[in-house]
């Protein structure tokens, strides 16, 4: 039994050891040191990457060259060329096509689940969403090999069925969860007095939606599809396994192309470690970075502002 | 005293109203339709891997290793590496992301340096896989000098997953009402042991929630580990973390395009089991999810 505190004294200073609170003292130090984990990866994310690649970048790479050379030549006996215009199109073709697949399906989908489902079918619902989110990315790109590639051939006679098509729809397959869950908590953010405003006025259900909600959830619904736009973006493997690998300009969507996620994964075994190649795999990783940063950045900050504004 | 259908009810249909509601049938049935397709592509995927895999999912298949250049045998040395490197990745990831969550929601005050952490977390979550494998590549295989190890896949695939356990740690701690805080304030305890005796047990079981849920993912991702510690094929299992490993998701990579004259359920088989791998332990998070919302106390 600890006796009572005595009082005008502190009772936290009672019963307790210095050893015990040096120890509470420690693990406090250690949470706030883990606090900062987050920033300190993200900064060291960047230094590795771009570290690894900084003797190149610095002194041998020409940006012009790197940016808009359509010319992607890391191997050639002659004269070497490091243009990724044609994979940063590659990535740019894929993920607009996904995004013609993802943006009507997602945010359909957002709406009907918060606004026209309750209860058990809600539920069921958003299990589907979870579970469709939960497939690896190696599976999508094996199911784009063996489902989607041999019905595109049949489909449009194209000679192959990896191109940007089939990426296209897998990445648009893999973003739709995404798009669905942040759309919804946009939808869901809305004051239900909003909803109550509107419905008491006399309009229906769908004039609710489009006259109320999604203008006043706007921004998080944009938000919602650039996550979706910064995960097709930064899709490795199933893209790689999808989009059939050449370093080409796509003319139509049944040509195939290579991303430049792909290029890393393709050439990152076979270069030799330090070499030009190596270091200019690295700078294409800088720039993956840059505009995920970019992407993410602006997705937070449209967030961050509805939530200013309410 | 006028008879009732002598003036129309205010509330009767007029065309206007009408034309309303036939839009909104429109509406919510195409969005119905938008929503039925997305099970479309999970069930007949699922569908496709169970028709064409089950067949050869034996336990031969499960518990032996791949012979003649991975044509034949199992994918025994596979499930065994991502259960290393699952295990290694979470024992890194959950202890910081946990620790991390725990500062941001018990100890900072809302300024400037919350908001970078915030910015930092939804960054890192955003980085593409394939950057974080050149991070790890980089930080762990040769700066650290691990080599391609299980104990560098496993780091990597660890700051991967780590923004996603703060997340929602940080959501399981957040739903711990602050009157219980308060109470035990009151009694004299210190901030740690207000976390530590009242906050972690009233919110342990909504941590694990989201720790499981990222076991899932890390069992999923290619990319992060091709460079840092998966084999494409070693056919003898990993003594200890310095060892290389082979990885499920590796294994249906290398399979699908690297490998001439893989049986046709070979990979189907490999993707059957990662798939069901991943989807048992999501469906477990989702139960247990559930079941706590149930019998939540407040």
């Amino acid at each position: 039994m600890t006796p009572p505190p005595v009082p005008g004294r502190p009772p936290v200073a009672r019963g307790r050891s210095v050893v015990s609170r040096a120890v509470e003292r420690l693990i406090e130090v250690l949470i706030r040191a883990c606090g900062f984990s987050a920033i300190f990866f993200v900064f060291a994310i960047l230094v590795f990457v771009v570290g690894s690649g900084a003797e190149f970048i610095v002194h041998r790479l020409s940006i012009p060259q790197f940016l808009f050379s359509t010319e992607w030549v890391p191997t050639s006996l002659g004269e070497k060329r490091y243009g990724t215009l044609a994979l940063i199109i590659g990535t740019v073709s894929v993920t607009s096509l996904a995004m013609a697949i993802a943006v009507p399906f997602g945010l359909g989908a957002a709406v009907f689940v918060s606004e026209f489902t309750t209860g058990r079918r809600k539920e069921i619902l958003k299990v589907v969403i979870e579970l469709l989110a939960a497939i690896p990315s190696v599976v999508w790109g094996f199911i784009g090999l063996v489902l989607i590639n041999p019905l595109i051939i049949a489909v449009f006679h194209a000679p192959i069925g990896l191109n940007v098509l089939n990426g296209g729809i897998i990445l648009g397959l893999m973003s739709v969860p995404i798009i669905v869950s942040i759309g919804e908590d946009a939808l869901k953010a809305v004051p239900d007095s909003y909803r109550e405003a509107s419905l008491a006025m006399g309009a229906s259900r769908w004039q609710t939606v489009t006259k109320v909600l999604i203008p006043a959830a706007r921004n998080g619904l944009l938000a919602a599809v650039l996550l979706g736009v910064a995960r097709a973006i930064g899709e490795t493997i199933a893209v790689l396994m999808a989009t059939g690998h050449a370093v080409q300009i796509p003319h139509s969507p049944l040509d195939s192309v290579r991303t430049l996620t792909a290029t890393i994964a393709a050439e990152l075994g076979e270069s030799a470690r330090g070499s030009d190649h190596y270091q200019a795999l690295f700078a294409i990783g800088v720039l993956l970075f840059l505009l995920t940063f970019a992407v993410n950045l602006t997705a937070d900050l449209m967030v961050r502002g509805r939530k200013g504004n309410q | 005293m006028t008879a009732p259908d002598q003036t129309p009810s205010p509330f009767a249909s007029t065309p206007t109203t009408l034309a309303g509601r036939r839009r909104e049938n429109v509406a919510r049935a195409v969005l119905a339709i938008l929503t039925a397709l997305l099970v479309i592509p999970l069930v007949a995927i699922l569908g496709l891997l169970v028709i064409n895999g089950a067949p050869a999912l034996t336990l031969d298949f499960l518990f032996q290793s791949p012979s003649a250049g991975m044509t034949a045998g199992g994918i025994f040395p596979a499930i065994v590496g991502t259960l290393w490197l699952v295990g290694v990745s979470l024992l890194i990831a959950a202890p910081i992301g946990i620790l991390a969550a725990i500062y941001l929601n018990e100890y900072a005050r809302e300024s400037w340096m919350t908001r970078i952490i915030h910015l930092a977390i939804v960054n890192l979550a955003g980085v593409p896989s394939i950057v974080h494998a050149l991070f790890g590549v980089g930080a762990f295989v040769l700066f650290l000098g691990f080599g391609t190890s299980i104990l560098s896949a496993s780091l990597t695939l660890a700051v991967m997953t780590l923004p996603v356990i703060i997340a929602s740690t940080k959501e399981a701690l957040a739903s711990v009402p602050m009157s219980f805080r308060e109470a035990c304030w009151v009694l004299g305890a210190s901030r740690w042991q207000t976390i530590r005796y009242v906050v972690l047990p009233n919110s342990i079981q909504g941590i694990l929630t989201g720790v499981i849920l990222q076991v899932s993912r890390a069992a999923g991702e290619t990319a992060p580990i091709m460079f840092t510690g998966a084999a494409f094929y070693l056919p003898f299992l990993p003594r200890s973390v310095y060892d290389q490993c082979m990885a499920l998701s590796m294994h249906l990579f290398t399979l699908s395009t690297q490998v001439p004259n893989v049986p046709k359920a070979m990979p189907y088989a490999t993707a059957l089991v990662l798939l069901g791998l991943v989807m048992a332990v999501n469906l477990s998070s989702i139960v247990l999810r559930s079941y706590l919302r149930s019998r939540r106390k407040w």
